[in-house]
């Protein structure tokens, strides 16, 4: 691995740890504002955290 | 209680044959990289690469006797393969255990040998082979590897103990309204899937036509993740082949269950000015062909991996703080970390179980979907 | 890319597919299909037997209903009954007094038309007797008195008169 594959796959796991994070947080208030719909958020939260991870890692593999 | 019977007589039967065949000899060479003792930092990286990547002998774990020599414990896996000279199989003990390429095995008149669990044909003539500077094989080239692999085998384990149980379920059916032993815990996992994942996804009107395809994929991606947290070493759903087979399988029902309105909306999106159609067909068509189906491959394999390396890297730790730290205190730091992530994993082998299916139900959902109000 | 597509054995990808699709068929023809259709059945049968209880619960209350109608047109009939019966009593007696009343009439009736009659004949009886003891008198006076002529007339007047009277 030389160093600007390394800085790149820095760069996607920053992107997609900000991405999850926004994610988690959101789905959180989301939960804390509606417990009753919790079900539900989860559902949604896991999906696009799914989608997210894997073009972080269709970023990742593809850089390497 | 059927079926837990029949499992245990099940592992009995396999435990028996694997220490029928037992203990052979391994090469003898002390300088095989993978028969030898893991002491330094470097060799625990060799060991976790060759431990992710596909095997051809299934080796429950390795000594040195009083003779010095290596000694594997498991049994060979037959290998098939299709060369230039037609179908060719043998058992991979003739191997001896070596992975860079120094045995060569003659049958058929062809020549193989083994580099990095990849079995390649010597070119005629060749007896031994030769390496660029690279470590590429000069003098020989691949051939098609239909041999019972240990992903393989594992992917037979698993089917036959799904078998088992599940029919063991279905036939309880007959008898009673509520299955009891076993299949009672198997039972809300059937109702999960089908009612927290084909049938939100997929709509009340067609999740009957793939509920099949989402409970056998679900269990069989998530039984082999588990069996990947065992000491038996399988890492099954971690080769990139078998998760390419599993998008694969869903990029095909997709597609071919998917109706009118799913066609029109990707080549020829209503609502949208003419001109821009033909852009988003092309976007629309890479994403259902190949973003779609790379993701859930890759998301598997790179879950599955990553967890293994984790997982081997904190035992590792063991090895390469042992300097530092003792070897009480490192034994106790990589029991610690790996316990934990060992937990994690867990929960994550059941996650992407449940991702996959997931994924798969929303993708065919979206095939079948009834547009009303166009 | 590379590792990924050099870590990617064909053989394996084959052998995955056809055991993969071995095991949907299998697992579907022997396990899926028999497992959701007993599940399904259960469903319904568990919804079924929901609807059922609800209607049995709803065919008592008709039940029940039906029973209370029934008992109050009981009642009512026996009211009537009671009241009828108590109308034909009352009737019947009325009746009975009328009649008695009409007999005791017809009696007293009678009892006066004989009387009538027994007076009548016991006046014809006097005014024959009277006749009789008259015309006696008059042989006796006509035998013994016939020399006063006024006398006489005086005496059959002054008889006369007296029977008349009485």
């Amino acid at each position: 691995m030389t160093i600007p594959n390394l800085v790149g796959a820095g760069l996607i796991v920053i992107g997609a740890g900000i991405g999850l994070g926004k994610i988690g947080g959101s789905a959180m208030e989301g939960i804390a504002r509606q417990p009753e719909a919790t079900g539900k958020i989860q559902t949604a939260m896991i999906i696009i955290a799914a989608l997210l991870e894997g073009l972080a890692f269709g970023a990742l593999f593809l850089g390497q | 209680m059927k079926i837990v019977l029949n499992s245990i007589r099940f592992f009995v039967i396999i435990a028996t044959a694997l220490f029928a065949t037992t203990v052979y000899a391994g090469g003898g060479n002390k300088n095989d990289k993978d028969g030898g003792q893991v002491s330094s930092a470097e060799e625990v990286k060799e060991y976790i690469l060759h431990h992710v990547k596909d095997s051809h002998d299934f080796t429950l774990w390795s000594y040195t006797n009083d003779e010095g020599e290596r000694k594997h414990v498991g049994f060979p896996l037959p290998i098939i393969l299709w060369t230039s000279n037609g179908l060719v199989t043998f058992m991979s003990s003739e191997f001896h255990h070596n992975d860079d390429g120094h045995v060569v095995v003659e049958k058929k008149g062809l020549r193989f040998a083994k580099i990095h669990s990849k079995i390649y044909e010597l070119e005629p003539g060749a007896s031994e082979i030769k390496f660029d500077e690279s470590h590429h094989a000069t003098n020989a080239h691949k051939v098609l590897d239909f041999s019972i692999t240990k992903s393989v085998f594992g992917i037979f384990l698993v089917g036959i103990l799904m078998f088992i149980w599940f029919r063991g379920l279905a036939r309880q059916y007959k008898k009673k309204k509520i299955p009891t032993g076993f299949a009672r815990i198997l039972e809300p996992l059937v109702l999960y899937v089908r009612d927290e994942i084909a049938r939100p996804n997929i709509g009340e009107k067609h999740y009957r036509r793939f509920t099949g395809y989402l409970l056998t994929v679900f269990f069989f991606i998530w039984i082999l993740n588990l069996l990947g947290l065992t000491p038996l070493g399988f890492n099954v759903t971690g080769q990139i082949a078998v998760t390419a087979a599993l998008a694969v399988f869903t990029l095909i029902i997709y597609l071919f269950s998917g109706n009118k309105s799913f066609w029109g909306h990707i080549l020829w999106m209503p609502g949208v000015p003419v001109l821009i159609r033909p852009i988003l067909a092309v976007i629309e068509l890479a994403g259902t062909l190949l973003i779609k189906p790379f993701s859930l491959l890759v998301r598997l394999f790179a879950n599955i991996s990553a967890g293994h390396i984790v997982v081997m890297s904190l035992i590792g730790i063991m090895i390469t703080m042992k300097a530092s730290m003792g070897a009480v205190g490192s034994t106790l730091l990589a029991f610690v970390l790996s316990f934990f992530i060992t937990l994690i994993e867990v929960l994550v082998a059941f996650l992407q179980a449940f991702i996959f299916t997931m994924l798969s139900a929303l993708f065919i959902g979206m095939a079948v979907e009834e547009h009303d109000h166009h | 890319m590379e590792t990924l597509l050099n870590d990617f054995s064909p053989g394996l990808f084959a052998m995955q597919t056809v055991l993969l699709l071995g095991l949907i068929f299998l697992l579907v023809k022997f396990a899926w299909k028999p497992i959701l259709n007993s599940l399904n059945d259960r469903e319904e049968g568990i919804k079924n037997a929901l609807e059922s209880a609800e209607n049995a619960k709803k065919e008592m209350q008709n039940l029940k209903a039906n029973n209370e109608q029934l008992l109050k047109e009981a009642r009512a009939e026996r009211d009537a009954l009671l009241k009828e019966a108590r109308e034909i009593k009352e009737s019947i007696i009325s009746d009975a007094k009328e009649e008695a009343k009409e007999v005791a009439q017809t009696l007293i009736e009678n009892a006066q038309a004989s009387i009538q009659q027994e007076k009548q004949a016991a006046l014809s009886e006097l005014k024959h007797q009277v006749a009789e003891l008259s015309i006696g008198i008059a042989e006796t006076v006509i035998k013994k008195e016939l020399s006063i002529k006024e006398d006489q007339l005086e005496l059959v007047q002054g008889l006369l008169e007296d029977v008349t009277l009485k």
